[in-house]
């Protein structure tokens, strides 16, 4: 890293630069900071431009025809355009049925991860009751066991309930969200608890002070929980493919990856599947977009897993 | 008053139960049971008809672990080729995305940088999309007359059939190895020839993939941590008169270590599940290159119906990646080398300011894990 050189000349002066060698170094330090300057622009613009070129391909190659993708797969504009992909997607396949079905979860998990995570992270900030501390080991303890080791376990469990291949088990399962209840938890720490009192001395009970007072203030953190739960779910396909087998509750995810490996041998069909793949992301695109500048900004937001 | 706080507590005990109930009942019923009754599953010989429970199920002691392990069959070796495969993967993905993820934060923390917004964007929208979607699009880049290629062809070099080529990329297209790599010197029914032969071509794509689509997340923490930086411990190595090297590993990356550690912890995790590319892309083709131990404890349970194999291998796989947790964790841990790094500041310029307060800066962030 070529740091930035001004304020470290400019402070350096005074305290223990030699006087003599202090304007041979500063032009010196201007001149290689010229330099690195533009070098690192040109880094970041190249690795910007490896970043963002795949999609661009995929969104391109999605209305190319079949051998003009094969013939011209780094050109983004199509030799002749084609809309076939998407009218086959949408008017002659199960894509709206996986649609469908992806943001109906989404939305469920979404809107109960948002109420339990808050109404449990509210309760191990901020109640004081006996087992508060059992609950909060448990929970780390659930956290470290990683999702793919549960592939197995979900589905004996799904089945032995008798909610495979339902709606309730694709979605009752992702609520189970440690890592949500963390978030907030932390949050609730965060802001003065003297409104709460205040409220609890005027009689008002836990759920209604909850509900009407610590709710609302929460909005920063509830927005946090939306955008991971809202990935998270759009995103998910492990879960789907344990927990379902019939067409009619397939998801995106689910769809798109049988699409992907199972009809190789039909011709490549990538415009197809490339289709699917860009309108599968546009939804968490938009999220993103909506939620950028808290996501680039605040840390508690980034991580995916 | 004393009754009326007892009262109170009381009403929070109920409510405190009542509102932490939702999500206990959920993370008992699909977390805490699940791996229960993996674990029996695990011990057992069920084959996947009516319930694990039962009375027709036996206990079969560590048979399924030793069909994994040590028996010898095919399912050893296909074990022991998963954990070649996702072997490779890890020690190529964790320590590449590590260092791309640091130098895309340093690069975007400039203070006087323009498009600073659009570059984060950039970098972190890859993050934000499905690993269906990717490995899709991956298909495509990487396929015989994809994009990649017509790259690399610009080079006058015919490049491979990617997802296709199941040549270890360390075996520099050697087909034979010597005998003493060969034969009956095997791991896990894997000869030492392949375990040293480095990922396939085929896996050798996915890790670029998971270099691409991770980078953005690990980049935003070393951003929020790069941010949390005191920039008096940076100014003052440079009026000590380090240089841009000498700060970035003396006194920027000692003060990263929290997050390294994070990162590293988090990449490893991740690592060792890869699953969704494999289902979405190879299935675990080309000669089971591909194949993981995630993916292999599917098929064996799913496709094949040997339920406890699978349930095994998941329980394998769980204490693999406990392990390597932990010996990264020994060895990033904190010998005191903070301390005799920071002599060097301490050592040149006794009676600075501004070395105090970056001594103090750097010995407080190490302090808190």
């Amino acid at each position: 890293m070529t740091a930035t050189a001004v304020p470290a000349v400019g402070l350096g002066d005074p305290v223990d630069g030699p006087p003599t060698t202090a304007p041979r170094r500063h032009v010196r330090w201007t001149r290689a900071s010229l330099v690195a300057q533009v070098l690192i622009y040109v880094l970041l613009i190249a690795v910007a431009v490896l970043y963002i070129f795949p999609f661009l391909i995929d969104v391109a190659t999605s209305f190319k025809t079949e051998p003009d993708a094969a013939a011209n797969p780094l050109s983004l504009i199509p030799q002749t355009w084609t809309a076939a992909a998407y009218q086959r997607l949408f008017f002659n396949s199960d894509f709206p049925i996986w649609f469908k079905n992806s943001a109906l979860v989404t939305v469920l998990v979404t809107l109960g991860r948002v109420f339990f995570d808050s109404l449990a992270g509210y309760a191990l900030a901020r109640l004081q009751f006996r087992g508060r501390n059992a609950i909060f080991l448990g929970l780390i303890g659930v956290m470290a066991v990683p999702g793919v080791v549960l592939l197995i376990p979900k589905f004996l469990v799904i089945n032995q309930l008798g909610i495979y291949d339902s709606y309730a088990g694709m979605i009752i399962p992702l609520l189970a969200d440690a890592a949500g209840v963390f978030i907030m938890k932390n949050f609730f720490e965060s802001i003065p608890g003297s409104i709460e009192e205040q409220a609890r001395i005027d009689g008002a009970g836990s759920f209604r002070i909850f509900w009407s007072i610590v709710l609302p203030m929460a909005r920063p953190a509830l927005i946090t929980i939306i955008i991971l739960s809202f990935q998270g779910s759009w995103n998910e396909l492990a879960h789907f493919i344990v927990s379902t087998q019939d067409p009619s509750l397939t998801t995106l995810t689910k769809g798109v990856a049988q699409l992907a490996s199972g009809q190789l041998s039909q011709g490549t069909q990538y415009p197809l599947k490339l289709a699917a793949g860009a309108i599968m992301t546009i939804p968490v695109a938009i999220v993103f977009f909506i939620f950028q500048r808290r996501i680039l900004n605040a840390s508690q937001g980034a991580v995916k897993e | 008053m004393r009754r009326r706080r007892g009262g109170i507590a009381r009403g929070q005990t109920a409510s405190g139960w009542l509102f932490t109930a939702p999500i206990l009942v959920i993370l008992g019923l699909f977390l805490l049971i699940p791996v229960l009754m993996a674990a029996w599953v695990s011990v057992s010989d069920w084959t996947g008809r009516g319930s694990p429970l039962s009375p027709g199920v036996n206990f079969v002691g560590a048979q399924n672990y030793g069909q994994v392990l040590w028996a010898g069959g095919l399912a050893e070796t296909d074990f022991g080729t998963a954990l070649k495969n996702n072997f490779w993967y890890v020690i190529l993905v964790v320590p590449i995305q590590t260092i791309v993820a640091l130098s895309l934060a340093m690069m975007v923390n400039r203070r006087l940088l323009r498009g600073r917004g659009f570059f984060r964007t950039a970098y972190y929208f890859p993050s934000v999309t499905s690993s269906v979607a990717i490995t899709v699009l991956w298909l495509f880049l990487f396929s015989t007359t994809g994009a990649v290629n017509a790259v690399i062809s610009w080079f006058g070099v015919k490049g491979p059939n990617w997802f296709n080529t199941p040549d270890g990329i360390f075996h520099f297209g050697a087909t034979a190895g010597p005998a003493a790599l060969t034969g009956s010197h095997t791991l896990l029914g894997v000869t030492w020839w392949d375990w040293l032969g480095g990922p396939s071509v085929a896996m050798t794509a996915f890790v670029i993939l998971a270099v691409f689509t991770t980078s953005g997340t690990f980049m935003l923490l070393f951003l929020a941590a790069l941010q949390n930086l005191s920039a008096d411990v940076e100014e003052a190595a440079m009026v000590d008169g380090a240089n841009s090297r000498q700060r970035f590993f003396r006194v920027t990356l000692p003060q990263l270590k929290p997050t390294l550690f994070t990162v590293i912890t988090l990449g490893l995790i991740g690592c060792w599940q890869v699953f969704d590319q494999i289902y979405t892309g190879t299935k675990g083709a080309p000669s089971k290159t591909t194949l993981t131990p995630a993916y292999l404890s599917y098929t064996a349970a799913f496709d094949n119906q040997q339920w406890g194999q699978g349930a095994a291998i998941a329980f394998i796989l769980f204490v693999i990646i406990i392990v390597f947790t932990l010996i990264q964790r020994f060895v990033l841990a904190d010998k005191k080398v903070s301390r005799r790094r920071m002599s060097w500041i301490t050592g040149a310029q006794k009676n600075d300011i501004a070395t105090g307060i970056a001594t103090s800066a750097i010995v407080g962030k190490d302090a808190t894990p």
